[in-house]
């Protein structure tokens, strides 16, 4: 490691800014450097993880004596320009796209900010400038995303420096698995894929298994379209997911595991597959990270484009090689999973918040978000404590209709309207935002008269949607709702396996009968069969993806039902 | 491995179905586990484009599995095709922020201008479900490559972005 | 091994712990109807048609592949129950080619059994009419998948009772069938040993002998039921009539 050098220019190099052309600007930076006379020593410039606007990017954030600052949306032309503002002291920031401005007009091209007052004319990159002190940024809490941003996810050594790995070795060398299992209990934090199964118990009931051979798995087949926060943090922050895999296996006993990554993530593999690399190189988790003989093994399995993996019996098929269809349950995969061995799977997300839990402790993540809560209930201590609450961050992927795109961690039990349209800056060009989609192809919809809801578990079901893995799209006033509807039965169609008839043929008789209502063409009676037929679909099915295929047509009819109404004809054929 | 599940640059009549001991050597890495069958068709896939049934058998017989199981994953998962890829791909990201954003409309104008050089050869249109890149939708990957922030506009206004990004301008349909 | 007793339809039954919902509805004298169930191959729980409810469970449960509780309470004949069990069969119905008229287990179906069980007299779901061509390769024996279910007997019955695995289920979704070895013509593939497993488990006409257009007069569904008892306990009731 260098020492820290007076201004340093960190390069989003996740793959929203990779996209946007985050790798030539880059390259762009270090030749002005270099044209510029100036040494590595005085100006770094390095790739980092994400830097959450991803809608903006490619990004550069500098650091310099006088704080950071951050720019979006700068060609590789601008390059020298922003090696001489890093250069400079830092002047004042200027203000982010606020909610009441216009529309881009045309995207790439950045939104000039329209309240910039502090706005010195002479700055050739102001228009470029984004302002870190916007709700945005400002509300976040980075927990599960805190060094995301910071260090380069290709270098284990910057990620030891900010304290990767010293929970785990703590753990191992100190900390008894009933007192890591104690710890994860305390926090409260409950499964953050979507299920919301409390994280603690689960890893209690891995561990409790008659004695044998116990396996890990990381489930990172994040498939929810719209949602992208685990492929932030494998490509942000890789090694902090396998030290949070890694306790997870000496809490319940583990001594192998498994990342399982769907393949559309291609940059995602390739940084996983260098950390896990980086660590066999030094010898494993054994004794020259741990200092003692921990023979733990990780492995990564790609998938192969199966939306269903997701589901954990069908994961662990997919990791044995087979077809991803999932089987029934119970057994659950705690009690029998990969070669019958009981088998812990959990979300990345979930993975990568035990480390600063060990580290702060169970309670202080159990206190986040807790003034949030309706009912001031007491943090989830014992594994058989009633109320489950929502404790902890959440990190979100904000996309859809909305100004400003990217990712957010924010604690749990904030009102959605404040992710949306305070964060989010509402709908662009200033339309009134008309719902929000989140929980994805299993979730439904919150329209915009409930944008007040908290962001926790049981407030989203109430309203027949779910908090799901963190996907949040939010629809402005074009979106027409059963086309949406029809969009994600359409998905669901794609994506079943093929194995239990309600979800396999059930959702194509679904999907036909939205279609006649987006064609305006459904009678009276197509509303009972749809609603019939959804009904079946979620009581019967075998997994949770038939289960829930339904919930976007109930969530929509339940909130927007004059929308199918007015697709009814006015009079069946047969009158 | 960072090009997995993007079609390769070769062709149909680029494809080398025949490497058999490049197959062996594969398997035998995967240490003939049965278990490794997905990351084996991964990489038979990277090597020649597609899954080619004589590939197939030769994977069956290797890790010792019956065809039809071997045949049952290669057909479950998207990702791998078992035809040649074609010369072009223009695929059309369907993930709910594209969606939102228009995508299904700008699907419907690629499958009209890509029809004609579907015939003339080389261009293939499809769907593909969320890449992730919701933050610049709507997205579409051309070959190797991601075209981002492809809004619908006017006709000569997307005419042109499309002509920008990659694809065959209008009228002529010849592959690149 | 325990005895468990619970309530189907309540009236109270006693089962041998280990035992499955489905065992114990049936010897409550009570016919679940089932598909993908069969005695003899591991149960998969596909067509959701043995639903039960369970007080106090959030969801129907398949009996297929649940396992019998004390103290369980169990009801087979709700409203939602039977209404559930006849969409389940019209869905079956429109999404092949089932035309009962020109088929060969037309009188032995458990397809059609189950459907006047269920009391399905037509499908408020539009039939799909899916293009599906039949492989009449096998000297033997014929494929119509326009009859085919997708309850999956044929594989397991191929891979648990014969050891052969010719069969399994390719693509997914509404695409899903039943293919032999790689996608071939069911003759080419050679680890087929003409046993007639599959056929003997086929619930309905998808799978027939060829040469045999009535396979009323001898369904042999309970062979998988025989032969898994031979092998596993060396035990063998397959005798047949006496000789004369």
């Amino acid at each position: 490691m260098s020492k820290p050098a007076p201004a340093r220019l960190r390069c989003c190099d996740a793959s929203a800014c990779r996209n946007a052309g985050g790798l030539a600007l880059r390259q762009a930076l270090l030749a002005a450097r270099a044209a510029a006379g100036l040494q590595p020593t005085s100006l770094a410039i390095g790739a980092v993880g994400c830097l959450r606007l991803c809608g903006r990017g490619p990004l550069v954030a500098a650091d310099g004596p006088g704080g950071s600052r951050l720019w979006g949306g700068l060609s590789p032309e601008q390059a020298a320009l922003l090696v001489a503002a890093a250069w400079v002291d830092a002047d004042p920031p200027l203000a982010l796209a606020s909610p009441q401005a216009s529309p881009p007009a045309s995207p790439p091209t950045p939104v000039p900010p329209a309240s910039a007052p502090l706005a010195s004319s002479s700055d050739p990159l102001a228009s470029y400038r984004l302002d870190l002190s916007h709700p945005f940024f400002s509300l976040q809490q980075p927990v599960v995303l805190e060094h995301c941003g910071l260090i380069d996810p290709d270098c284990l050594d910057q990620a030891l420096a900010h304290g990767a790995y010293s929970q785990l070795r703590r753990c191992v060398r100190q900390l008894t698995p009933e007192a890591v299992r104690q710890e994860v209990r305390r926090s409260g934090l409950r499964g953050r894929g979507g299920a919301g199964y409390p994280t603690g118990l689960k890893w209690d009931t891995v561990a409790l298994q008659p004695p044998g051979p116990r396996l890990v798995v990381a489930n990172g087949d994040e498939g929810d379209p719209g949602a992208f926060m685990d492929r932030t943090v494998l490509e942000s922050d890789p090694h902090r997911l396998l030290e949070g895999l890694a306790i997870a296996a000496w809490a319940v006993g583990a001594e192998r595991g498994y990342v399982y990554v769907r393949a559309e993530y291609p940059l995602a593999i390739a940084r996983l597959r260098r950390a896990l690399d980086q660590i066999s190189q030094r010898g494993g988790f054994g004794v020259a990270f741990t200092g003692t003989p921990w023979p733990l093994r990780l492995e990564l399995r790609v998938g192969a484009g199966a939306y269903v993996c997701g589901e954990e019996t069908a994961l662990l098929q997919s990791i044995e090689g087979g077809r991803g269809t999932p089987r029934p349950r119970p057994p659950y995969p705690a009690q029998r999973g990969l070669g019958g061995a009981p088998t812990l799977i959990n979300n990345v997300e979930t993975l990568a918040a035990i480390p600063p839990i060990l580290r702060q402790g169970g309670d202080w993540y159990a206190a986040i978000g807790a003034g949030n809560q309706a009912s001031a209930d007491k943090p989830a201590s014992g594994a058989t404590t009633a109320t489950l609450g929502s404790r902890g961050t959440k990190v979100f992927s904000l996309s859809g209709a909305v100004v400003h795109t990217g990712v957010v961690e924010v604690p749990l039990g904030m009102p959605l309207r404040t992710v949306v349209e305070t964060m989010g800056g509402g709908v662009v060009g200033g339309a009134p935002v008309k719902a929000v989609q989140t929980g994805g192809p299993s979730g439904g919809c919150i329209p915009a008269a409930l944008l007040d809801t908290a962001l926790d578990y049981e407030a989203m079901a109430s309203l027949g949607s779910m908090l799901g893995s963190g996907g949040m799209v939010v629809l402005g006033p074009h979106t027409a709702m059963p086309e949406l509807a029809r969009y994600f039965m359409g998905f669901c169609v794609e994506e079943s396996c093929g194995k239990c008839l309600p979800c396999r043929a059930g959702t194509v008789q679904l999907a036909a009968l939205l279609d006649r209502f987006v064609a305006g063409q459904a009678e009276a009676a197509d509303l009972d069969r749809l609603e019939a037929l959804c009904a079946m679909v979620k009581a019967t099915s075998l997994c949770g993806l038939g289960q829930s295929a339904p919930n976007p047509v109930l969530a929509t009819l339940r909130h927007f039902r004059p929308e199918y109404l007015a697709a009814c004809r006015e009079e069946p054929r047969w009158a | 491995m960072a090009s997995i599940g993007t079609p390769t640059q070769r062709g149909c009549s680029g494809a080398v179905a025949g490497d058999r001991e490049a197959i062996t050597r594969l398997i035998q890495l995967q240490g003939d586990d049965p278990a490794a069958l997905i990351e084996v068709l991964h990489q038979l896939q990277q090597i020649e484009g597609y899954l080619a049934a004589r590939s197939l058998h030769q994977v069956a017989r290797q890790l010792r599995l019956p065809l039809s199981r071997v045949y049952g994953v290669a057909s479950f998962y998207h990702l791998f095709r078992r035809t040649p890829p074609p010369v072009h791909c223009c695929a059309v990201c369907l993930g709910t922020a594209c969606f939102v954003n228009g995508a299904l409309e700008l699907l419907a104008v690629l499958e009209l201008r890509l029809a004609q050089q579907a015939r003339a050869g080389g261009w293939v249109l499809e769907r593909m479900g969320c890449l992730g890149a919701c933050g610049s939708g709507p997205v579409l990957r051309l070959d190797q490559g991601l075209a981002i922030r492809v809004r619908l506009a006017p006709a000569p206004k997307l005419d042109a972005q499309l002509e920008a990004i990659g694809l065959p301008p209008l009228g002529r349909a010849t592959a690149r | 091994m325990g005895v468990i007793t619970l309530s189907v339809n309540g009236a109270a039954v006693a089962v041998p712990s280990g035992a499955t919902l489905l065992a114990a509805c049936r010897s409550a004298g009570i016919a679940l109807p089932t598909l993908c169930y069969l005695e003899g191959l591991s149960p998969v729980g596909a067509c959701r048609l043995c639903l039960v409810e369970l007080e106090g469970a959030g969801r129907p449960l398949a009996a297929c592949v649940s396992e019998a509780a004390e103290g369980m309470v169990l009801r087979t004949d709700t409203p939602q129950l039977v209404n559930f069990r006849r969409m389940g069969v019209e869905l079956f119905f429109a999404e092949g080619n089932h035309v009962c008229a020109i088929c060969v287990a037309n009188g032995c179906c458990e397809l059609q059994d189950v459907a006047v069980a269920v009391g399905m007299d037509h499908s408020r779901f539009p039939y799909r009419y899916p293009q599906r061509s039949v492989d009449a390769s096998h000297p033997l024996f014929s494929l119509d998948p326009n009859r085919c279910i997708l309850c999956t007997r044929c594989v397991r019955a191929c891979d648990e009772l014969e050891g052969a695995h010719v069969w399994d289920v390719a693509e997914r979704g509404s695409h899903c069938r039943i293919v032999a070895g790689l996608d071939q013509p069911w003759a080419e593939v050679e680890a087929c040993t003409s046993c007639g497993q599959c056929v003997d488990a086929c619930p309905t006409g998808a799978l027939f002998r060829k040469d045999d257009t009535n396979v009323t007069s001898h369904p042999q569904r309970q062979r998988a039921a025989l032969l898994q008892e031979a092998r596993q306990r060396h035990s063998w009731r397959n005798q047949g009539p006496p000789p004369p």
